[in-house]
């Protein structure tokens, strides 16, 4: 909610930079669902990507051949992103640790090495593109400045952040915990555990797919980038730079490297990711109960 | 004669060359206290594993409450009536302790599926989980993350979650394994206060506790049964002294 309220305080305050902003809501939704899989499920995955570029690649065909529609394309995108993580997630959660890490970006590789491919329906190397999106719920248009996309990709990202709450505090939320925590607990407990994790990473290939879906849509062209390794890996530096686990980490994540990104790169094109290892092996290197102490410590000093 | 709850007919297990259960045959009805001993390497883990379905045995069955499980997964063994205890704890260490008997509770009435009402929305089931911990003496600690407790609280943790379950049978893996001195006096009152219809099969190397709460011993020595009786009897049983003792 809270979230929700600085978003749209920045689409407000900020009329030059909704590109920006739309950009931050989806990246942060396709970082949420990684955090349902790595921080919720503890499960460490490379090839997130692909239950991203299937949902951009299905918005994108279905708006170039069937309906123009966004919420339906939204909803085809859904779908894309739970059934490829449906079909081989009961693949490769048989899996755990490295080798299910190794398998995951073997997939994503395999779906890439398709679409480029499949040039009659993705375009290929050159990308899909030429399509229009009509109105938003029959209403709005999606204007040049891009205020009906960063809306759009506000209330979808609010959406599945509570959707994403509501299942991680719930039952079998838990149980998923769990099974991160102890695997052999839980299956001693009568947990079906890969069955869960199955269902986990469903709903993670519901949201990405969404994020690609909104990312196809607002941009109106998808590339073979968003299938791309380095889109699963900068995810992935983006939910441990926010903290994985907790939801709202994927958000902060996000917005501090998006941010950093933008600021670092503005003033020094070539060696921005200099700034970026820094900061993320700040994170990393330092826990946040040190943070914190040396924080106090400081301030205890000056006063 | 009580209710046969549990039954292994000649359970075999090899790794290889290795030969680590041979053909063992158990019965368990109601109400048993039987002790699993033997010298280190025996096979008793082994056949508890076999027993709670996570290694498969090379041949031989399992039964539970007159059916055949050998072939079905451990999920379903517990759903049967099936609780066991780890030989090293074995727990979800950051999870309060609270919540993790909550877990064991949900997963009992089959809720883990539900992914829409909060866990703080069951409050029948939380107030289950209090009064378990409360009886076990845990009930001070229980928004502690597990971790933070004392190796013998964990112990009775493990015990907790398998009590949750309302098992019918009690497999308990070495429970006062590792348990200091000070802090075995709760883990006996809670094998104490076991239910009495539980059927419970116990593996422990402190003999004590083994003579002083089973009411039959089984003795495993080189992956076979070497004895199996009354405590008295196993106590006087020349072989077991051999195996124990080496001469």
């Amino acid at each position: 909610m809270i979230l929700l309220v600085i978003g749209l305080l920045a689409w407000w305050a900020l009329p030059d930079q909704l590109g920006l902003v739309t950009r931050i809501a989806i990246t942060a939704l396709f970082v949420l669902s990684l955090d349902l899989v790595v921080g919720i499920a503890g499960l460490a995955t490379l090839g997130h990507a692909a239950l991203f570029g299937v949902g951009a690649y299905a918005a994108g065909i279905f708006a170039l051949h069937l309906h123009v529609d966004p919420l339906l394309g939204l909803m085809v995108a859904i779908a894309a992103g739970s059934l490829l993580a449906l079909a081989s997630g009961a693949f490769l959660l048989r899996y755990h640790g490295f080798t299910f890490l190794m398998l995951t970006v073997a997939v994503a590789q395999i779906v890439a090495s398709l679409a480029q491919k499949a040039r009659d329906w993705t375009g290929g190397d050159d990308g899909l593109s030429g399509f229009t999106m009509g109105p938003l719920l029959g209403l709005f248009e999606f204007d040049l400045e891009g205020k009906t996309a960063a809306l759009y990709a506000l209330v979808v990202l609010a959406a599945g952040l509570y959707v994403s709450r509501r299942v991680v505090d719930s039952p079998f939320g838990l149980a998923v915990r769990g099974i991160h925590e102890n695997r052999a607990r839980m299956a001693a407990l009568g947990t079906p555990v890969v069955r869960r994790l199955l269902a986990m990473y469903t709903l993670a290939g519901a949201l990405a797919g969404a994020a690609g879906g909104l990312s196809a849509q607002t941009n109106a062209i998808v590339g073979l980038d968003s299938l791309s390794f380095a889109l699963s890996a900068e995810a992935l530096v983006m939910l441990i730079l926010g903290g994985a686990g907790r939801l709202h980490g994927a958000l902060i994540g996000t917005v501090v490297f998006t941010l950093l990104h933008h600021t670092a790169a503005s003033i020094n094109p070539y060696h921005w990711l200099f700034i970026i290892g820094a900061a993320l092996m700040a994170v990393v290197l330092l826990p946040p109960q040190k943070a914190w102490a040396w924080l106090r410590s400081r301030r205890g000093a000056k006063a | 004669m009580s209710v046969l709850l549990l039954e292994t007919r000649e359970l075999d297990k090899r790794y290889g060359g290795l030969h680590v259960t041979r053909k063992v045959s158990l019965q368990l009805h109601a109400g048993d206290r039987l002790a699993l001993i033997g010298p280190n390497g025996a096979g008793k883990t082994t056949l508890v594993n076999q027993i709670s379905g996570t290694v498969a045995p090379t041949s031989g069955s399992v039964w539970l409450g007159g059916e055949d499980v050998t072939r079905r997964p451990q999920a379903e063994r517990v759903r049967a009536g099936l609780a066991r205890t780890f030989q090293i704890t074995t727990l979800a260490p950051h999870l309060e302790v609270q919540r993790q008997v909550e877990l064991a509770l949900f997963e009992r009435e089959g809720l883990t599926g539900r992914a829409w009402r909060s866990i703080d929305g069951y409050p029948v089931l939380a107030a289950e989980a209090k009064g378990l911990l409360s009886s076990l003496g845990l009930g001070e600690h229980a928004g502690w993350p597990t971790e933070r407790l004392a190796y013998g609280e964990q112990r009775l943790v493990e015990m907790a979650l398998a009590l949750a379950l309302r098992p019918r049978v009690l497999l308990l893996d070495e429970p006062m394994a590792g348990v200091p001195q000070g802090e075995g006096q709760r883990l006996l009152a809670a094998l104490d206060a076991l239910p009495s219809d539980l059927a419970v099969l116990i593996i422990e190397h402190d003999m004590d506790l083994v003579f002083r709460f089973a009411k039959r011993i089984v003795v495993l020595a080189e992956g076979a049964v070497l004895a199996d009786g009354t405590p008295e009897a196993i106590r006087n049983d020349p072989r077991v002294r051999t195996a124990y003792l080496g001469h």
